[in-house]
């Protein structure tokens, strides 16, 4: 009744796709990790949780990708195009909609924002389909199919590409809410808003503010999905989510906590596609999501 | 000079205070004793533009500040320490003062204003790169207070500033308010420590129920039958 030996080169064989697996899930998971920070900025920041925040990182993604056919543009130049443009509409969607909403007390603050959030993923969904159809697009670069080979390892430089400039955007950013004047503006709003006010700081502004940076993170982390991966209209329910399993995993308040929970679940995902089949993958990460909620409410890397 | 007139403030449908007024003149110390209750924080907050009165007004050196928003009203000079110091528990004490300096005339002033405080308060120029969260009671409470001067006010709102605090500390606090005062700052207090407050305060207003029912001078009213029953206790002896 004993089990038939395993060859060596067998068990290898497996070692190394584990390992591929690993590297693809590290490289997936700044991105994840990109995006969580936006939401996390604006949900520590304006207490409103904007549940479009995936169609926004959608609609940065086909931003990329118009810039791309139409003109050339190489869609790591683009994000300098996108960002500005998200942060923009970011401007807007406050002014119009979540401005109102950030007045009222925090339990109908939630749920006003949930609503707005939910009709703006149709609209957007709607939009996007309209504009692009809905079949899959991604910016095939000349480049595109460029990969380093380490250690018997591929990795795709688009997506290397992608991982280094989400951390460079996440220090940048971190910088700024240390150092900068209207950073400190931000985080101090987030601590105690009445306090802030007793500042001098114009709190309205400084969530606007916030909320257009969260946007304009969620573009460019759309932009460097169109490159490395695809984009659909439907992508936004499923990023909406992953960063939201981030923000359970590595609690609000920290950028590079974000990016951490990022590659945390990147990992755990790649992992679960070698060991249980990809079949599951979607599932890790909520599973994770429980888990953590049960037994770690703040997250892994939150304070208190 | 503010002059509050007739002020009316209410959560819902109950009411905080009816047709508050009061004045606090130029360079006076003014204190607002009462019981628990009676609106005196309600009264401070409105004035700092963080609660929204339903009738009345506040006028400071002759505009009213009503209707504006709390952050245009600490520019105009009139800052709040309020009550239970609302530091920014996860800044350092630097940063915590920095942000008291964050508007755009305060920014001008910082480096000298930062100097005068840690003149005036040394402990906090030790504790500089600490988190203010690590403060103890009566460092927190010094940093409340610096942070409101780093704005540069000509009126300071202070909402209980002696409450938690040993009876040293508040001493030093009290002392740091009378220098204030010779400084020329205008000082509006609430203070559960009517002892204290009166004996530091020019003048006072008793508030009981939403309601102004008495005013006068700090040290005649410390003698006053009716205050030092409600307030002094069965045990404080006539001085």
């Amino acid at each position: 009744m004993s089990a038939p030996p395993i060859s060596a080169r067998w068990r290898e064989g497996v070692d190394v796709i584990l390992a591929q697996q690993l590297v693809l899930g590290l490289l997936v998971g700044g991105l994840y990790g990109l995006a969580a920070a936006g939401l996390s900025l604006t949900f520590g920041v304006l207490r409103v949780l904007n549940i479009a925040h995936g169609e926004l990182l959608m609609l940065g993604g086909y931003g990329s990708f118009w810039l791309f056919t139409l003109w050339g543009v190489d869609p790591f130049l683009s994000l300098l195009g996108v960002g500005p443009a998200l942060f923009v509409l970011g401007l807007v969607l406050f002014i119009v909609l979540f401005r109102f909403v950030v007045r009222a007390h925090e339990e109908i603050r939630i749920k006003n924002s949930l609503l707005i959030g939910f009709g703006l993923t149709l609209v957007f969904h709607t939009l996007a389909i309209r504009l692009w159809t809905a079949d899959e697009r991604s910016v095939t670069t000349a480049y595109a199919g460029a990969a380093a080979k380490i250690a018997g390892l591929t990795i795709p430089l688009s997506r290397l590409g992608g991982l280094i400039l989400a951390f460079a955007i996440l220090t940048a950013l971190h910088l700024f809410l240390t150092r900068a004047r209207w950073g400190r503006a931000i985080r101090a709003t987030a601590e105690d808003w009445e306090a802030a006010a007793l500042m001098g700081i114009p709190v309205e502004r400084t969530y606007m503010l916030a909320f257009a940076l969260g946007t304009s993170l969620a573009g460019i982390a759309g932009g460097l999905v169109s490159v490395a991966y695809s984009i659909s209209p439907a992508i936004g329910l499923e990023w909406t989510l992953k960063a939201l399993i981030v923000i359970v995993l590595a609690g609000l308040g920290s950028l590079f906590g974000s990016f951490a929970g990022g590659l945390l679940l990147g990992v755990a995902e790649a992992a679960s596609v070698v060991v249980v089949g990809g079949a599951y993958r979607e599932a890790v990460g909520l599973l994770l999501f429980l888990v953590i909620l049960l037994t770690r409410p703040s997250g892994l890397f939150g304070g208190r | 000079m503010l002059e509050v007139e007739r002020l009316e403030v209410g959560y819902g449908a109950l009411a905080a205070l009816h047709g508050v007024s009061l004045t606090v003149r130029p360079g006076e110390t003014v204190a607002l004793v009462g019981p628990n209750g009676a609106g005196k924080s309600t009264l401070l907050k409105a004035i700092a533009g963080l609660l929204a009165p339903r009738a009345g007004l506040v006028r400071w050196e002759g505009t009213p500040l009503t209707g504006e928003p709390a952050h245009r009203i600490v520019e105009r000079g009139v800052a709040l320490v309020p009550e239970g110091r609302r530091l920014f528990a996860r800044m350092t004490v630097r940063e915590n003062l920095e942000l008291g300096a964050f508007t755009r005339r305060a920014q001008a002033e910082k480096e000298g204003r930062l100097a005068r405080i840690y003149e005036i308060f040394p402990r906090l120029r030790e504790r500089d790169r600490q988190l203010s969260g690590s403060l103890s009671g009566g460092e927190q409470q010094m940093l409340a207070l610096g942070r409101a001067l780093m704005g540069g006010p000509r009126l300071l709102l202070l909402d209980e500033p002696s409450l938690g605090l040993a009876p040293r500390v508040v001493e030093t606090i009290f002392g740091i308010l009378r220098q204030l005062h010779g400084e020329g700052i205008s000082l509006f207090l609430v203070e559960q420590n009517v002892q204290a407050a009166l004996t530091l305060a020019q003048r006072a207003y008793l508030l009981e129920g939403g309601r102004v029912v008495g005013e006068g001078e700090g040290r005649i009213l410390l003698q006053d039958e009716h205050v030092r029953a409600a307030y002094l206790g069965p045990l404080a002896r006539r001085g």
